[in-house]
């Protein structure tokens, strides 16, 4: 197993490659899996003529997980902690996701309140996401201070969920039917704190970024792409929003609630680096908007949904109820029967359009559980944004594009 | 639910020669086409304002056949509708026509279905495996694939598991 | 170290000598960037100012495995990825140690499935596993310290 040919001739890539390479005109260079600027295991041949990218192959599947496999092995409810391993920054929206399309699927009710907590926590993820994004982005172009100091903001989102669920990033918290127990006390308070500073941090990145002549130096103009281009090759979320396109799923096709809740999508026109970077800033203040609004407006009531058939019942209920009894245990062994069908369940991820094509076939474990993420499909634009600059600015529009390798590869 | 009903038989004229089947489940729109008429079908679509293949996977419904369905959901900015088109493929008959040259963003998708399910693409520019080694055997999303998982290290197997881990130190 | 291999078991001054050689290894080690997964943004986190790696003398991770001492595995090793992992741990020169991070390069964690490789201890031999999926980067402290430790504690000058 630890002899596969890892060095492949020209011959076999030889229609990805200009004649040029062939000739030895261009240089073939391999930026590897291991390298400080490639968000993650992808490897990328490049054609190289002098520093000017010809061409780029990105080379991806080092982190292969065979997630999507093992989740028909495994029950509905079982399967979703898998979920939070495919977008490792995005746990949450991924949970959401599967949920969603579960619900769907066997058309289970949500109460309120774990509807609103959803989108709470999806924004603050969001956010968290955002905030690594910025952070890496800067640290590719070298500006070490602003890592720091996202991951400082960010230790306290991570606080909010270790409060809420007991884990740091894999949290498990949303289950089918709602959340998987109510939110403790002092979650106001944490939220309120955080939503008191944060806006001035944000101005803080932005004082040290927007305007900033480096900075502007490395990214107007690299990486540019046109709307219609980019719809073609299935770039979404920030990046076709930096294009001028409004498609925002949370606007387009509202799910858990989102349409009560006040926020603008921001767009830019260009398409191009710095344009992604705007946008990517302002949504994180509209994601704090909707935090607020989601922690004002908090209903009381149950988090999870009463139906037995699907919701296994509290613990207190186990001691006196004998239907409680059966219910555990028809859910936790075998799990609960979902109907021959397939949903198709798109949510907004902080990297674009991440749907889940979910498929039952009567049994308690899915027939096919496809996720189509967002990662995977931008990164299909890279030879077409890189052609023609240059390798450090390829580092730069790798990381605008924010490609998160885990949900490549799931 | 009125925009899908409209949506539904908008579609059903659109592609009158190569619908088999339209279906609606939980509310969302279904066409079952023919499989070598998926081309002009997404020509149809496209044209029709369905500009954004929004996913392309397969499912193996093994030991039932047809054995193969290739699921395309295709979304339309202006209308703000998703659509999805379903393919079915016997054992026998494992290759279908690709819709790069429409979307181009196809192109990792399929390699991605060649790649798990072994379906091949005719017209795709460039179809190799994407997510497993170059040289690996076998697709793995097929139901008669196995998982290829671990056993538990019990007593009676130990040294069987052992031998295959030479560098684990006590 | 040819003059300390030369002079061999002197008692006292080897013992001092080796107890010096040692501290010194743990207060400078270097490791290689090789973030995998999940655990990897874990392990930013606790090189990033909340949990502070460089008050341990790892305040930049090499890009280069020529010039890093620590790999530490973060994240699951699928099987496209073993042979370059093995490719790292070859080209890094003596000492060198591996901490495996996380369940995923232990023991295979969640996965067991085709493409994962059950624990990374069959590409190579691990000093230090550190479990939690992922674990809190105050985990990953506790491991480097334990690391510290099993190198404070080797023969690093006998001659082997």
């Amino acid at each position: 197993m630890l002899q596969p040919q890892m060095e492949i001739t020209v011959d076999e890539l030889r229609h990805l490659v200009s004649d040029r390479a062939v000739q030895g005109d261009t240089m073939l260079l391999n930026m590897g899996p291991q390298h400080p600027s490639t968000h993650g295991v992808l490897r990328l041949l490049l054609e190289l003529d002098g520093e000017r990218i010809v061409n780029c192959v990105p080379d991806i599947g080092f982190l292969h997980t065979g997630i999507e496999k093992n989740m028909e092995a495994k029950t509905y409810e079982k399967a979703l902690v898998m979920t939070d391993r495919m977008d490792y920054l995005n746990n949450l929206g991924n949970n959401l996701c599967y949920c969603l399309a579960i619900e769907k699927l066997v058309e289970l009710d949500v109460p309120p309140r774990a509807q609103v907590v959803r989108v709470l926590l999806t924004e603050l993820q969001r956010i968290a996401s955002h905030l690594v994004w910025l952070g890496t982005h800067a640290l590719d172009l070298a500006a070490l201070s602003v890592f720091l100091y996202c991951f400082r903001e960010r230790e306290h989102i991570m606080d909010i969920f270790e409060l809420c669920s007991g884990a740091r990033m894999m949290t498990s918290y949303f289950r089918p039917g709602g959340l998987w127990r109510d939110l403790p006390v002092g979650f106001d308070e944490a939220v309120r704190q955080f939503l008191s500073y944060f806006p001035k941090r944000i101005q803080e990145y932005e004082s040290l970024l927007t305007d900033n002549p480096l900075y502007i130096d490395r990214t107007k103009g690299i990486g540019a792409i046109s709307s219609a281009q980019a719809l073609r090759i299935g770039l979404t979320g920030p990046p076709l929003r930096a294009t001028g396109l409004d498609f925002d799923l949370r606007k387009a096709q509202p799910y858990s609630g989102y349409e009560e809740y006040e926020f603008e999508v921001p767009l830019a026109s260009n398409g191009d680096t710095y344009d992604r970077y705007i946008v990517r800033m302002e949504e994180m203040r509209q994601s704090l908007r909707i935090v607020k609004q989601a922690l004002d407006r908090l209903p009381k009531g149950p988090v999870r949904s009463n139906n037995r058939k699907f919701v296994p019942p509290p613990r207190s209920e186990l001691g006196h109820s004998m239907e409680a009894v059966i219910h555990h245990f028809k859910l936790w062994t075998e799990g609960f029967p979902a109907p021959a069908g397939s949903v198709y369940l798109p949510v907004e991820s902080p990297r674009g359009l991440l749907g889940c094509h979910l498929e039952g076939d009567g049994g308690p474990k899915p027939l096919r559980v496809h996720f189509r993420t967002p990662s995977f499909a931008n990164l299909q634009a890279i030879p077409i944004l890189s052609r023609g600059h240059l390798v450090a600015d390829l580092v730069a529009i790798i990381s605008s594009l924010d490609p998160v390798l885990g949900d490549v590869d799931r | 639910m009125e925009a899908p009903r409209k949506l539904a038989s908008e579609l059903t004229e659109l592609l009158a020669d190569s619908l088999i089947e339209l279906q609606e489940f939980r509310g969302q729109l279904t066409l079952v086409i023919q499989p070598e008429t998926v081309l002009g079908a997404c020509q149809k679509l496209q044209a029709a304002g369905f500009d954004l293949l929004a996913a392309l996977t397969a499912v193996d419904y093994w030991p039932k056949q047809p054995r193969y369905a290739v699921a395309y959901q295709l979304y339309s900015l202006e209308r703000n509708e998703f659509v999805g088109l379903k393919v079915m493929l016997a054992d026998d008959r494992v290759d279908l026509p690709s819709v790069e040259p429409i979307y181009p963003n196809a192109n990792w998708h399929e390699r991605e279905v060649f790649d798990m399910f072994g379906i091949r693409f005719r017209g795709h520019s460039d179809l190799r495996r994407i997510l497993m080694p170059y040289e690996w055997e076998g697709h793995p999303l097929r139901k008669d694939y196995p998982l290829g998982y671990e056993e538990v290290q019990f007593s009676f197997n130990f040294d069987e598991i052992e031998r295959r881990k030479k560098y684990v130190k006590d | 170290m040819g003059i300390e291999q030369k002079l061999g078991n002197l008692g006292a001054v080897t013992t001092t000598l080796e107890n010096a050689v040692n501290w010194s290894r743990t207060r400078a080690m270097w490791p290689l960037l090789s973030g995998l997964a999940c655990c990897a943004i874990e392990m930013m986190a606790t090189q990033a100012a909340d949990y502070d790696l460089s008050r341990f003398g790892m305040e930049l991770m090499r890009a280069s495995p020529r010039q890093s001492d620590l790999l530490i595995v973060a994240g699951r090793v699928s099987r496209k990825m073993a042979p370059v992992l093995r490719r790292l741990y070859d080209q890094m020169p003596e000492p060198k140690w591996v901490i495996a991070m996380g369940d995923c390069c232990s023991c295979g964690g969640v996965f067991n499935n085709y493409a994962i490789v059950p624990g990374v201890d069959e590409v190579m031999p691990v000093d230090v596993y550190i479990a939690g999926c992922p674990p809190r980067p105050e985990g990953l402290i506790h491991g480097i310290l334990t690391l510290h430790d099993k190198v404070m504690g080797e023969k690093s000058l006998r001659v082997a």
